[in-house]
């Protein structure tokens, strides 16, 4: 019969195809993106790029703190959702958890009376503030049904006014060196590695494997794919949906977390406009706005694209204006190209 | 306006050809599939031609490249008598060439006048849309077709039917004369296609030609000039309609004969699994009671919209009832959710594969694994990915599903392997109440008879089985009883024995 042969055709089709994983264009994007400003570099400046110690060392930390939230902000896109609030929640959480960190010999500290607690009390709460953000989010998603666009855009206007509330404005500084060590350097085999990046790398190492092999995993794409159909398979759509909104939440308050310690001060204004390029990043990574698709391998190779980026401007010493206008072109680059081998392979 | 002319030179043209459409050699290939091999086809003018074969057989392939929407890797096509080249579906539009999509492709905010004009809208003088001739324009092309729908209500808010006949609508008023349909009367009742039947006839009249997909057989006999079928992307032959048999048809699309369409065995049956008292949403249906036991299948019958679709929503937990009781094994149950009607063994197949089934972008595997993951195929939260993959495969075989692997993406397969996936999915969590809303619709012959095997093994096995379709042929074969519904109640119910067409059309209409 005719479709027994056609069935044939595409088996003998199918080695062809399964290939490389879908990050590995994105990969070689970055590296040749890293290319290029190493030997621009080597042409206009005089130097290498990459082999600068310095310049990767803040490079990875921006890419660490990005990434962080973008492991989040992945999950919720896959569900077909998006979080606007993550950056707000840097920054509120920066203040609240710098704000019992603070040292017992600076007189106007926020807690007069709670300076110099153990350095898992600030983490605690400020990862708990995170968490408490995320499950508003998530329950207003979830109980009235409010698109997440608005229900996060709320928060992120919101939590941006608590920051600012918190300390009338004031930057909380004077932090214990033990808070500041989340933000320093450890020696790992030799080398010396900034902890933001270890932080970076478990969290991603982490959500990589919850989505590919748990059934949180399996549960979110499916929502993320067709929410009726994952309804009627019994999966209770609410209660997975406030869960993936507080993971998100959590993680933009370990982010909040690690960006005051490395700066050893928290700021109402710290995080603004991050949530834009943790979606950047995801998107740039290969993650549908539309739900259903996407990868944290992919997330981590777009966070370091736009790290890169950022970075090689800098090195280049071209306007910071350029810096934004090119990396928007690049991320709309990025969803068209994304889009376009999509309807290419619905077409096969 | 020149395209009236344009429309009056055709048909005078296409009376004195005799062929309005003659296509030839046609070919197509998608990547690792000849969709369409050296395909020929010919209308005439003033006929309906209908075409037949399983899916995959490529008729609709051949219809959207003579639509405009594919284009072939080689073949030449006539209209008229002249050579044309089409590159888009409106370029096919122009020259007279219409196709209503199964999938329908109306704007669900906008007006049925809006809908019917786009791109086409009568003008005021300052280049604003006029809506008073928008609505005039459409309200004769509505008496013209004795459609009785409002010009101005939004699209979102007619029933399918409805939106099939402004469908209908809209391609006439492009005075086309090659009109192409597929499926039209997949989702609508019986009265509505007579309607649509009483259209076609009038168009026919005027000298179109209908291109007309189906997967009915009945529906061939009653409105058909002609008949092709096609099979494996190949052009088999066609004959009139008046020459032709159900069996001849049946042998042409599949190449084999089949003797008995619905494979029905009478099996023991055993004690009451599911038992239904008085069961209500309210405003939608009220009070139905029912019974089913194990090795039965019962037969929901009536109109779309009578309620039937909703009781088994509601029995599934999708939308709670707002009163009345359910038994399950004679123990009170509280359904709540799908997950508390799984919990009691129950398994849901949704009508709308698209909508409420599939998750079409995703892989054969992950669709089929859904249900079962909150079913002991984990590990603290880990899913058990050898012993899930293992019966996916299983049943992949069993129910043999056309597929290179587990992994190949569900919108890529055939809606009749689509459907198999998703009977799959709920086979797996082994189910003793089994839901089946619509299981064969819009799939071809081959797997249509493979699921009511299916359907009936199941039977055997003990499994409760309610069983929902709008195809009278099928209620009929497939059921040991069958309760009718009209307008949200029950009108009576029917055993195997005594039931036949009149009887339930008598109780669905009431």
């Amino acid at each position: 019969m005719a479709t027994e042969h056609a069935t044939k055709a595409t088996a003998s089709e199918a080695p062809r195809r399964r290939r490389l994983p879908p990050e590995a264009n994105i990969f070689f994007v970055l590296i040749g993106i890293a290319l290029f400003f190493e030997i621009v570099g080597w042409l206009l400046v005089g130097q290498s790029f990459l082999f600068n110690s310095q310049r990767l060392t803040v490079m990875i930390l921006q890419v660490a703190v990005i990434g962080i939230i973008a492991v989040g902000v992945t999950q919720v896109i896959i569900t077909g959702g998006v979080d606007l609030s993550s950056g707000s929640v840097v920054g509120v959480t920066a203040m609240i958890a710098a704000s019992f960190a603070q040292n017992s010999d600076y007189a106007r500290a926020v807690y007069p009376s709670l300076t110099d607690l153990p350095v898992i009390f600030p983490i605690a709460v400020g990862l708990l503030v995170g968490l408490v953000a995320g499950l508003i989010n998530g329950s207003l998603i979830a109980y009235t049904g409010i698109p997440p666009f608005i229900a996060t855009l709320g928060m992120m206007v919101a939590a941006r006014g608590v920051a600012k509330w918190y300390t009338r404005g004031q930057p909380v500084s004077m932090l214990q060196d033990d808070y500041a060590a989340i933000g320093a350097n450890v020696d790992l085999l030799g080398m010396s590695v900034p902890v933001p990046v270890i932080i970076f790398l478990v969290v991603a190492a982490i959500f990589h494997v919850a989505l590919r092999y748990t059934r949180y995993g399996k549960f979110t794409y499916a929502i993320g794919a067709n929410v009726q159909a994952a309804r009627v398979s019994g999966i209770n759509v609410g209660r997975h949906l406030i869960k993936v909104y507080a993971i998100a939440g959590l993680l933009s308050g370990l982010a909040g977390v690690v960006l005051s310690a490395r700066a050893i001060t928290g700021q109402a204004s710290m995080g603004v406009s991050y949530e834009l390029d943790a979606i950047a990043a995801a998107v740039i990574g290969g993650t549908s706005l539309a739900g259903g698709v996407g990868r944290i391998t992919g997330t981590v190779i777009g966070t370091i694209i736009l790290g890169v980026m950022t970075s090689g401007f800098t090195f280049l010493r071209i306007d910071a204006y350029y810096q934004e206008i090119v990396k928007g072109i690049i991320i709309v680059a990025a969803v068209i190209i994304d889009q376009y081998r999509q309807r290419r392979r619905r077409k096969a | 306006m020149t395209t009236t002319a344009a429309a009056v030179d055709r048909s005078a043209a296409a009376a004195t050809a005799g062929a309005l459409l003659e296509v030839a050699g046609v070919r197509k290939e998608f990547p690792g599939v000849l969709a369409l091999d050296d395909v020929s086809f010919r209308l005439k003018a003033g006929t309906v031609h209908a075409l037949m074969g399983e899916n995959g057989a490529g008729k609709s392939t051949l219809m959207k490249i003579i639509a405009g929407i594919y284009q072939p890797d080689s073949g030449s096509f006539r209209l008229r008598g002249q050579d044309i080249r089409l590159q888009s579906p409106l370029d096919a539009l122009e020259n007279g060439i219409a196709m209503i999509h199964q999938e329908l492709n109306l704007m669900p905010f906008m007006t049925v006048a809006e809908n019917i004009w786009i791109r086409r809208e009568p003008k005021t003088r300052l280049g604003f849309v006029d809506h008073a001739a928008l609505h005039r324009k459409t309200a004769a092309l509505f008496e013209k077709l004795k459609i009785n729908i409002d010009p101005e209500i939004e699209v979102r808010e007619l029933s399918v039917a409805s939106r099939q006949m402004v469908e209908i609508a809209k391609a006439v008023s492009y005075q086309s004369d090659v009109l192409i349909m597929d499926e039209p009367t997949s989702a609508l009742t019986e009265r509505e296609v007579s309607h649509l039947f009483e259209i076609i006839r009038d168009l026919q009249a005027q000298g179109k030609g209908i291109v007309y997909i189906t997967h009915k057989m009945n529906e061939l006999f009653e409105i058909a000039d002609e008949v092709s079928v096609f099979r494996d992307g190949r052009y088999i032959g066609t004959r009139a309609a008046s020459e032709v048999t159900r069996d001849d048809i049946i042998r042409m699309m599949v190449g084999r004969e089949i003797t008995q369409m619905f494979p029905k065995e009478t099996v023991p049956i055993g004690d009451v699994r599911l038992s239904v008292r008085n069961l209500t949403l309210k405003g939608v249906f009220h009070d139905v009671s029912f019974d089913v036991r194990a090795g039965e299948i019962i037969g929901f019958a009536g109109l779309v919209g009578s309620g039937r679709s909703n009781v088994a929503e509601t029995l599934f937990g999708v939308t709670p009832a707002t009163s009345g009781e359910i038994f399950i094994n004679g123990k009170k149950a509280a359904i709540a959710t799908p997950a508390d009607a799984m919990k009691h063994g129950m398994a849901f197949l949704t009508e709308d594969r698209k909508e409420t089934g599939c998750f079409l972008i995703l892989d054969v595997l992950e669709n089929m694994q859904i249900a079962i993951l909150n079913q002991g195929f984990s590990r603290a939260g880990f899913v058990a990915e050898r012993e899930v993959e293992k019966n996916c495969e299983q049943m992949r075989n069993a129910l043999r599903v056309k597929t290179p692997d587990l992994h190949e993406r569900v919108e890529n397969l055939s809606g009749g392997n689509q459907q198999k996936v998703l009977i799959g999915r709920w086979l797996l969590t082994h189910p003793k109440i089994l839901i089946l809303d619509e299981p064969t619709r819009g799939i071809d012959v081959g797997a249509k008879a493979e699921i009511h095997k299916l359907i009936t093994r199941l039977a055997g096995e003990g499994v409760a089985v309610i069983m929902i379709s709008s195809e009278m042929p099928e209620v009929l074969g497939m059921s040991d009883r069958i309760m009718v519904m009209h307008e949200g109640r029950v009108t009576g119910f029917l055993d195997r024995t005594e039931a036949d067409q009149v009887k339930i059309m008598e109780l669905a209409a009431h």
